[in-house]
C-alpha cells in the first residue's frame, strides 16, 4: 500500500526569523495564527463535494466510486432494486451522503448517469448531462443574486466528472470524443481507463499514449487544464501528471482478500489477486491521491472561479444585451468614484 | 453547522480515504494567495493612534503626526506588506485626521461613514460585474474599527456616542481607552463600567468576541468582560531588569506596555490578531456587507418576490429595470426638448420686440433728420433770399453810385485835366 503523494501539512507556526518586504518587524506579532483560525472555521462549516461518473454501463463506475470513498455510496448500493433494466434515455441520479474523517465532515454527492451510451442511437446523449450541469449553475446563480442571501449557499455544482473509457486497447470512440469536447468547457473532466486489468503493461502504456494524443489533437482540455496553472510549481507538478499519469488506468473493488498476511482490496482471479491499491497493479492509488488528497480543493475552486463565472457571464450577457465587461447594473447605479479613499492633503 | 439534506445518510468509512487533508489544502491555497486585513482607527488627534499601530505590529509605519487645525475630518489610508514565517499579510491602516478638532462637530462622523460605504460599494460593483475576478480582488472593506476613547475618567463624550451609533451597523467596533497611563487603577474600573453602561443604554452594538467554538469560547468570554481595553502604546525600548522591553519612562516609574498588570495591550493584541482575525473578516463579509448590499439593492427597487409572491426571474427583473430606466430617460428627453422649444420661442419673441423697437427708433430718427433737413433747407432758402435781396440792393446801390460818380467823376476828370494843363 505505497502512497505516492505524502499528505500535505502546512508548516508549523513557529516564529522564524521574521522577513519583511516593506517594513522591519521587530518581534513576533502573531499573524501566522490566522492559518489555525481559518482551519478551525472551515472544519466547523464542513465541505460539499459533488462528483459525477459518466460511462457506458458495465464499466465499473459504481464499484470505483465505492472504492474511492471506501463506503457504499453509489446508486446501486442505496437503491432497492439490484437488477435494474437499462433505462431508455440518459437519466441523472444524484445521491448524497455525509462522511466524516479526522473531524472533517464532508457532504459527498455522487451523480450517476445510467443509460449513457447504451442506446442504439446515441446522438446527443450528452445533452441531458450538460443540461443538468447548467441547471446546477443556474440554481447557484439564482441564490447569489437574491437580495437576502443565505449565509452559506448550498453548492450542488458538479466539481468533477470522471469519464470512463472502455479498455479496447485501440483508441477513443467517437462518442467519447464528442462527449469530452462538449463538456470539457463546462466542467472539470478527468478521463479514466476502466477495467484496466484486461490490459498488459505494454498495452496499457501504448493505449494511454494514444488516448493522450487523440485528446490533444481534438483540442480537449481535461483537468488539470494548462491555462489555469497558477505558478511554476503548479505547472511542473501538473505537467508531470498530464503527460505521464493521465488518463489513470484503474481497477475497482470493494471486496477484501488476504495477501501476504494483510487484508487488501482486490479482485480474485484464477491467475492471481489484483491488488487495487498496489501501484504495480493499477493506478487507483494515483487517482485517489490526485482527486482527494491533493486536488480536491483545487477542483472546487476551478469550478467556482472559472466554469461558474463563465456560465454567469454568458447568462448575464444574453440577458441585457449590454456590452461585456460593463457593469450589469452600470446603467442604474451611479458611477463608482475613481479613488476609493479620500487622502488627507 | 453542516445541514443534512433529505435522503442524506451518514455512511461509515471502511478505511482511510484521505479527505481530512481538505482543510490543509484550503489553507495552503489561501496562504499562497495571501491575506488582507483592514483596520480603521477613529479617534481625536493626539490620542496615540499611530503609536498604537506601530506597537501592535512591531514596526515603524511612516507618517507624520497631524496638526489640530484641519478644517474637516479626513481619512488617511496606507497599505503595508507584512510577512511572518510563510504567511503574507496585506495590512491597510486607515486613520482619521482632524477628528474632534472642529468647533462644530455635527458632521464629523460623515466622512467616516462615507468611506466605509465606499469600500462596500466598490466590492458590490465588482460582484455585480458581468466579467468579474472576485478571487483576486483586493478586498478594501474595513474589517475592524478601533475607537479611541479619551482618558477623561468620567464618561463618553457625546461625539463618541453619536459616532459609534452611526458606525455600529456598518463595521465591527472595538472601543479602547487610549493613553491609559493617565488613569489610576481604581478610576479605570469605574470608567470602564460607566462606558459599558452608556453603550448599552444607548443601544450601541460593539463587537463581541465569538463564544460558539469550544476552543476559544473560554478566552473570548473572559475578554468580553474586559472591554473596553485600556491600552498604552510605545515604540521605545528600555532596559528593565535584564530584558529590553517597550515602555514609557516617567520620573515616578516606568509603564511597561506588555505587562498585563499595567495595561490591556497584550489582551488587545491577543484578541485582535491571534484569536479573532478570521472571525472579524467573516463578520464583515457575512453581516455588515450583506446588510449594505441588501439595503442598496432594495433602494434601487429590486425585490426578491413580487406582490403575488412568485419569485422574479433574473432576466425579468433586469429587463424590467432596464425598460423602466430607458422610459425615464425618454421622458426626461421629452421634457428637455419641450423646455428647449419654449425657451427658443421666448427668445424669438424677445428678439422680435427688440427688432420692432429698433425699427421704430430708426423711423423716428429718420423723421427727425428729415425735419431738420427741411428746416435747414428753409433756412438756407431764406438765407439765399436775403443774399439775393442784398445782392440786388448792392447792385442797385452800385449802379446809383456809379451814375453819381460818373457825373462827378467826369467833373473830377475835367478838373484833373485842367490841373494837368
Amino acid at each position: 500500500m505505497s502512497e505516492l503523494v505524502p499528505e500535505p501539512r502546512p508548516k508549523p507556526a513557529v516564529p522564524m526569523k521574521p522577513m519583511s518586504i516593506n517594513s522591519n518587524l521587530l518581534g513576533y506579532i502573531g499573524i501566522d495564527t490566522i492559518i489555525e483560525q481559518m482551519r478551525k472555521k472551515t472544519m466547523k462549516t464542513g465541505f460539499d463535494f459533488n462528483i459525477m461518473v459518466v460511462g457506458q454501463s458495465g464499466l465499473g463506475k459504481s464499484t470505483l466510486v465505492n472504492t474511492l470513498f471506501k463506503s457504499q455510496v453509489s446508486r446501486k448500493a442505496s437503491s432497492w432494486n439490484r437488477e435494474e433494466k437499462i433505462p431508455k434515455t440518459v437519466e441523472i441520479k444524484a445521491i448524497g451522503h455525509v462522511i466524516e474523517e479526522g473531524g472533517v465532515k464532508m457532504k459527498l454527492t455522487v451523480i450517476d448517469t445510467p443509460g449513457f451510451g447504451d442506446q442504439i442511437n446515441n446522438e446527443n446523449c450528452w445533452e441531458p448531462i450538460e443540461k443538468y450541469i447548467n441547471e446546477q449553475y443556474e440554481k447557484f446563480l439564482k441564490e447569489e443574486v437574491n437580495i437576502a442571501r443565505k449565509k452559506r449557499i448550498p453548492d450542488t455544482r458538479v466539481h468533477c466528472c470522471l469519464y470512463f473509457i472502455s479498455p479496447t486497447g485501440h483508441s477513443l470512440r467517437p462518442l467519447d470524443l464528442e462527449f469530452m469536447k462538449h463538456l470539457s468547457k463546462v466542467v472539470n473532466i478527468i478521463p479514466v481507463i476502466a477495467k484496466a486489468d484486461t490490459m498488459t503493461l505494454e498495452e496499457k502504456s501504448e493505449f494511454k499514449q494514444r488516448v493522450r494524443k487523440e485528446l490533444e489533437v481534438n483540442g480537449i482540455e481535461f483537468y488539470p487544464q494548462k491555462e489555469f496553472d497558477e505558478d511554476l510549481e503548479d505547472k511542473t507538478e501538473n505537467d508531470k501528471i498530464r503527460q505521464e499519469s493521465m488518463p489513470f488506468a484503474v481497477v475497482g473493488s470493494d471486496k477484501e482478500y488476504q495477501v501476504n498476511g494483510k487484508r487488501v482490496l482486490g479482485r480474485k482471479t484464477p491467475w492471481g489477486i489484483i491488488e487495487v491499491e498496489n501501484l504495480n497493479h493499477c493506478e487507483f492509488a494515483l487517482l485517489r491521491d490526485f482527486v482527494i488528497r491533493t486536488h480536491l480543493q483545487d477542483l472546487k475552486e476551478v469550478t467556482h472561479n472559472i466554469h461558474y463565472e463563465t456560465y454567469r457571464a454568458k447568462r448575464l450577457n444574453d440577458n441585457g444585451g449590454l456590452p461585456p465587461g460593463e457593469g450589469l447594473l452600470g446603467t442604474v447605479l451611479p458611477p463608482v468614484p475613481a479613488t476609493p479613499c479620500p487622502t488627507a492633503e | 453547522m453542516l445541514r443534512r439534506g433529505e435522503g442524506c445518510r451518514t455512511v461509515p468509512l471502511a478505511g482511510h480515504v484521505g479527505f481530512d487533508s481538505l482543510p490543509d489544502q484550503l489553507v495552503n491555497k489561501s496562504v499562497s494567495q495571501g491575506f488582507c486585513f483592514n483596520i480603521l482607527c477613529v479617534g481625536e488627534t493626539g490620542l496615540g493612534k499611530s503609536t498604537l499601530m506601530d506597537t501592535l505590529f512591531n514596526t515603524k509605519f511612516e507618517g507624520e503626526p497631524a496638526t489640530h487645525t484641519q478644517p474637516g475630518v479626513q481619512l488617511r489610508s496606507n497599505t503595508y506588506d507584512l510577512q511572518e514565517s510563510n504567511v503574507g499579510l496585506k495590512l491597510t491602516i486607515v486613520s482619521t485626521v482632524g477628528f474632534g478638532d472642529q468647533i462644530n462637530k455635527e458632521d464629523s462622523y460623515k466622512p467616516i461613514v462615507e468611506f466605509i460605504d465606499a469600500q462596500f460599494e466598490a466590492y458590490l460593483q465588482e460582484e455585480l460585474k458581468i466579467r468579474r475576478v472576485l478571487h483576486t480582488y483586493h478586498d478594501s472593506r474595513i474589517h475592524v474599527c478601533l475607537y479611541f476613547i479619551a482618558p477623561t475618567g468620567h464618561s463618553l463624550k457625546s461625539l463618541d456616542l453619536v459616532t459609534m451609533k452611526k458606525l455600529d451597523s456598518k463595521v465591527n467596533i472595538i472601543p479602547i481607552i487610549a493613553k491609559a497611563d493617565a488613569i489610576s487603577k481604581s478610576e479605570l474600573t469605574k470608567f470602564k463600567i460607566k462606558i459599558t453602561s452608556e453603550l448599552v443604554s444607548n443601544g450601541v452594538q460593539i463587537y463581541q468576541f465569538p463564544t460558539d467554538d469550544e476552543s476559544v469560547a473560554e478566552i473570548n468570554g473572559t475578554m468580553n468582560a474586559h472591554l473596553p481595553f485600556a491600552v498604552i502604546g510605545s515604540t521605545e525600548e528600555l532596559k528593565i531588569g535584564n530584558k529590553m522591553m517597550r515602555a514609557r519612562q516617567y520620573p515616578w516609574g516606568t509603564v511597561q506596555v506588555e505587562n498585563e498588570a499595567h495595561c490591556d495591550f497584550v489582551k488587545l493584541r491577543e484578541m485582535l490578531i491571534r484569536v479573532n482575525m478570521e472571525d472579524l473578516r467573516e463578520q464583515t463579509h457575512t453581516r455588515h456587507y450583506e446588510l449594505y448590499r441588501r439595503c442598496k439593492l432594495e433602494e434601487m427597487g429590486f425585490k426578491d418576490t413580487d406582490p403575488d409572491s412568485k419569485p422574479f426571474s433574473l432576466q425579468e427583473t433586469y429587463e424590467a429595470k432596464r425598460n423602466e430606466f430607458l422610459g425615464e430617460l425618454q421622458k426626461k428627453e421629452e421634457e428637455m426638448r419641450q423646455m428647449f422649444v419654449q425657451r427658443v420661442k421666448e427668445k424669438e419673441a424677445e428678439l422680435k420686440e427688440a427688432e420692432k423697437e429698433l425699427h421704430e427708433k430708426f423711423d423716428r430718427l429718420k423723421k427727425l433728420h428729415q425735419d431738420e433737413k427741411k428746416k435747414l433747407e428753409d433756412k438756407k432758402k431764406s438765407l439765399d433770399d436775403e443774399v439775393n435781396a442784398f445782392k440786388q440792393r448792392k447792385t442797385a446801390a452800385e449802379l446809383l453810385q456809379s451814375q453819381g460818380s460818373q457825373a462827378g467823376g467826369s467833373q473830377t476828370l475835367k478838373r484833373d485835366k485842367e490841373k494837368k494843363k
